[in-house]
Formats: structure tokens, sequence, C-alpha cells
């Protein structure tokens, strides 16, 4: 095992009557991309605060490079970098003047136009913020959270919001960032963005992590394939095939062995020469697992 | 000696930002002066009798604009500016950032105290080029111990109400709403010879404004033969400075509140 950049056990936050985050564990390692995933209002961005210092918790043990985020040490915020999920600069100053404010916060701070070039916005350099566009000032955001040149960088949805072109900018952005051996921890409810991104990914539901894995071992974790065809109308399909019939009349399996399971589908086809339609054959995506993993999140909570 | 120069540093762009922001600037630095002007036209000609001399309206009004500065700059403005950076999310953000928290705090206070200094030095210049208002002379020293108490007090009360506001829309309510009633019982729009009932006046001994603009009264009285110190006013200033630095200690927050 690497070295562990933040290392998170038992995290709970609890605000009045809801439990917010319960009990998570996490163990992100130096030059990582950490995504956490999960629907609104699962409680990843609590955690990611928790992990940032702007709020406290409940219970557990938090360590963030070494530190205790709870205690505001300056030390740990030199070495981190975040971008909230709000935009929160003074709105008068201009985009040169405001990363250059952030910039004087930290010992190595890295240079001023390289910044802006990174993010796209050498062209408003002498605007207020107040003028930009939503996008830009999102770009603008992680400027400042890139301002100090951080060993660790908390992304809390840092595309929301974005156009397509803006989005896959920003991802081209993350991914030169992982190039640069930063340790990056990103909250998403996209699933393309945590597939695109993620060397890790951990899919946060009413605040509990139910599943933790590389994006392709999340996949391959649950099946490796789904067949799915349409069945002539009248037509028994044998229950011993193990397919079930959609809502959308589409007869569909899950299979962990997709030739054996493809051959006894076909052997019956032919046997009983029944014609089926739209026969296909698909892995199983990212989606596929998460809409599962937060239904069931749902279900169990439900009354 | 590096958060020093950070602290220093700040003042810069708190400097910016407020120059920047036409609604601040012209509330904090146009409307004591608007005050100084129109009570000035309509009075300071006249004579205003004091209860132990008579004085003239100008040599009134100096002072107590001069302490309607102080409250202005440091109560409303304070109040007004954490309230409205604090539901932005600007003072989150910055608290994320390896910047001490005193060393922002320290910038946004010495600028509005540099700031309160030469409001007060263009009300005292205004008061002695039209209307031949005495500069304090041998109580300099306490006047300046006075701004600089007023100062503390109200910058303290003013991060301390802005620590109850709930949010940006209520601000300017509360803020205003606080300090207007107190400026009108407290002798510094209405003069004490405008027959206001001796309760009115017990009532307002108990906030600072009324302490504050005696103790200027007397740092600007042309008679005044001693030192001009008012240890009872600087005194009762200071205790309100205490609690609303007490307050900010309790509940003051960094976090927009939802």
């Amino acid at each position: 095992m690497g070295e562990a950049v933040i290392e998170v056990r038992g995290l709970r936050k609890r605000y009045g009557e809801l439990e917010a985050v319960r009990g998570v564990d996490l163990r992100i390692e130096r030059g990582e991309v950490f995504a956490l995933l999960g629907p609104n209002g699962a409680g990843k961005t609590t955690t990611v605060e928790i992990l940032e210092g702007h709020r406290d918790r409940s219970a557990g043990d938090v360590s963030v490079l070494g530190y205790d985020p709870g205690r505001h040490e300056v030390a740990l915020k030199e070495r981190t970098g975040v971008v909230l999920q709000q935009t929160g600069l003074e709105p008068y100053l201009t985009v040169a003047e405001t990363v250059d404010m952030f910039r004087g916060y930290y010992p190595r701070p890295l240079p001023l136009d390289e910044m802006l070039e990174v993010v796209g916005l050498k062209e408003q350099r002498d605007q207020r913020v107040r003028r930009l566009s939503g996008g830009q000032q999102r770009r603008l955001d992680v400027a400042v959270g890139l301002a100090g040149d951080p060993e660790l960088l908390f992304l809390d949805e840092p595309t929301t919001g974005f156009d397509p072109t803006a989005r896959r900018g920003a991802w081209a952005m993350i991914r030169s960032l992982r190039e640069l051996g930063k340790t990056v921890l990103l909250t998403t409810h996209y699933l393309d963005e945590a597939q695109a991104l993620a060397d890790r990914v951990a899919i946060m539901v009413r605040g509990e992590i139910v599943a933790e894995d590389t994006p392709a071992g999340l996949v391959a974790a649950d099946a490796d394939a789904v067949i799915r065809f349409r069945a002539p109308e009248g037509t028994a399909v044998p229950k011993n095939l193990g397919f079930g019939e959609r809502e959308d009349g589409l007869m569909e399996a899950r299979t962990t062995d997709l030739t054996r399971d493809l051959h006894t589908l076909t052997g019956w086809v032919l046997d009983e020469g029944v014609v089926i339609e739209d026969l296909t054959v698909s892995r199983l995506s990212l989606e596929d697992v998460f809409l599962r993993l937060t239904d069931e999140g749902e279900g169990e909570e439900a009354p | 000696m590096r958060a020093i120069g950070l602290a220093l540093r700040q003042l810069k762009y708190e400097e910016r930002s407020f120059r920047r922001n036409p609604a601040a600037a012209f509330f904090t630095i146009a409307f004591p002066l608007i005050f100084l002007v129109i009570l000035n036209v309509i009075f300071g000609g006249g004579e205003i009798d004091t209860g132990e001399r008579v004085i003239s309206g100008a040599t009134f009004y100096v002072p107590a604009i001069a302490a309607l500065t102080v409250v202005n700059s440091c109560y409303t403005s304070v109040a007004m500016s954490w309230v409205f950076n604090r539901d932005q999310g600007v003072l989150k953000r910055i608290r994320g950032a390896p910047l001490p928290a005193w060393a922002f705090l320290f910038g946004r206070i010495a600028y509005t105290v540099i700031l309160m200094i030469v409001l007060t030095v263009i009300v005292v210049a205004f008061g002695r080029i039209f209307y031949d208002v005495d500069i304090p002379g041998t109580t300099l020293p306490a006047v300046l111990v006075t701004l600089a108490v007023g100062a503390f007090a109200f910058c303290a009360l003013g991060l301390a109400v802005a620590s109850l506001v709930p949010n940006a829309d209520a601000a300017p309510a509360v803020v205003n709403a606080s300090i207007l009633p107190l400026l009108f019982i407290s002798d510094v729009f209405i003069p004490p010879d405008a027959g206001t009932p001796a309760w009115v006046e017990h009532v307002s001994s108990i906030f600072p404004v009324r302490h504050l603009s005696e103790a200027l009264q007397t740092g600007f009285n042309p008679f005044e033969t001693g030192a001009g110190f008012e240890p009872v006013h600087l005194g009762v200033i200071a205790a309100w400075g205490v609690a609303g630095l007490i307050v900010t200690l309790r509940f003051s927050s960094w976090e927009p509140r939802v």
C-alpha cells in the first residue's frame, strides 16, 4: 500500500435529528484521483467539508496529510487546495487581483500567468469578478484552489453547471493534475465524470459508502454483461433460461458467463424455431451499478 | 513576520474592494458628510445651550458628527460587510486559505479605522474652515483616546451584531433599527436643549452612543480647561466593547447560514 494522504475512520456527522454522515471509512493514497459519487443529499459535501476543516464532525478519526483538519492549522492549509461547491470571491476585485491575493497566502505559489492559462481566463484577467459568467467564475474558483500549488486538492462538484465543452476542458485539467502527482478528492453526481477521471470511486448513499472500487472493478463486481431480446407474442420463454420480462416487454438477464448463457438461449431459439428480435449483449455500465446501489439504499430506508 | 506582512497586505485588497463598491463607499463616506453639511447649514450659525454653557451650533455639531462617523464606519459598515461577505461565501473561502483569521480581521478593522480617522479629519476641517470651530489643543490626547476606545467598541459591536444576524436580507433592518434610534436620543442629531425628556436621557445613558458623543463634546469644548478625559464615559463605551467582543467570540461564524 502507498502512503495515505487521507484516512478516515468511523466518520459521523449529526445535524439535530438527521445523521448526514453515518460511519464513513476512507483511505486515499498519494497521487490518486478519488471520486466520491452519490445522489444529491447523500452526504458527499458534508464529508468533504469536514476533511477541508469547514465543518466539525460528530464522531470518528480524520487525518489529512497527517493533520486533524478540525484544528485549522495553517501548515495543513498551505498544502491543500479547496474548490468549494459555491463560489465565494470578492466581487469587486479583478481576476488577476483575486488570484494574486490568494497566491500571496501560500509559501510556494504557482505563477499567475500559468494559472490563468490553465483555467482559460487570460482574456479576462482585468475583469471584475462580478462581471464573469457562471462558468468563468467556476474556473476562477479552480485557479484559486490551485494557487498554492497544493499536494492535495478538494474539488466539490467542479463541473456542475458547465456546458459540455467546458466540462471536457475541466476534465483535461484534472487529468493534468494527476500527471503532476497531485492527489485529488472529487465529489460529483455525474457518473461519466467519475468514470472518466477517477482511479477509484466510492458510491455514497444516505450517509454511507455502499461500494468502493476502481470504476472497472465496480462494474465487474456485479455481472459481466446483460443479454436482452424481444420474444414473439405468445411465446413462453422457459424459466430455466433465467430471463425476466421488463416493463417495455424486453426479456433481460444478467450473466457472469456470457458464452454459456448465450449458447443456451440461441440453442433454445434454434431448437424451437422461434424468431426473436432486438437481441443485444451489453456490458454493465457504471450507471447500472450506481442505480442498483442507490435503489437498494433508498429501499432500506423506506418505511 | 510573514503573518504580519500578510495582515498589512490585506489592507490593499480591503481598500480596492471598498473603493469599487459604490453602495458601501457612498454610505460610509457620504452619509456622515451629508449630515454634517445639512445640520450645520440649518443650526450651525445658531446657539445651543448644553446645560452648562452656550456654544455655537457648529461647535456642537462637529463632535456630534465625529461620533456619527465612528458609529457609521465601525458599527454599521463592519456589521454589513461581514454579513454580506459571509452570505457570499467570501469568508468561508478565506477561512480555507492559510491566512490566519486574525490577519484577515486586522485588514478589515484597520482599514475601517483609517477611513474613520480620515472622515473625522474632514469633519473637523469643515468646522474650522466654514464655522471657525476650534480644533482641540490641550484636549487632543483625550479626543484621540475617545476615538480609539469608540472605534474598538463599535467595531466589536458591529461584529457582534453580525454574528447574531441570520443573513444578508436581515442585515440592513437589524443594523439600522439598532442604531438609528440611539443616534436620535443620544445628542448626535438632536442637540441637548431640544427639550428631550429626562427619562429618554436616562434610557440612552445605558447605551454607548450617548457616552461617545458626550466624551467628544468635552474634547471639542473650547472652554474646557483640563485635559478633557471622561473616564466614566470611556468606561461605559469600553464595557460595551468587551461585551461585543464576548458575543463575537462566542457566536461569530465564517460560514454562510442557510
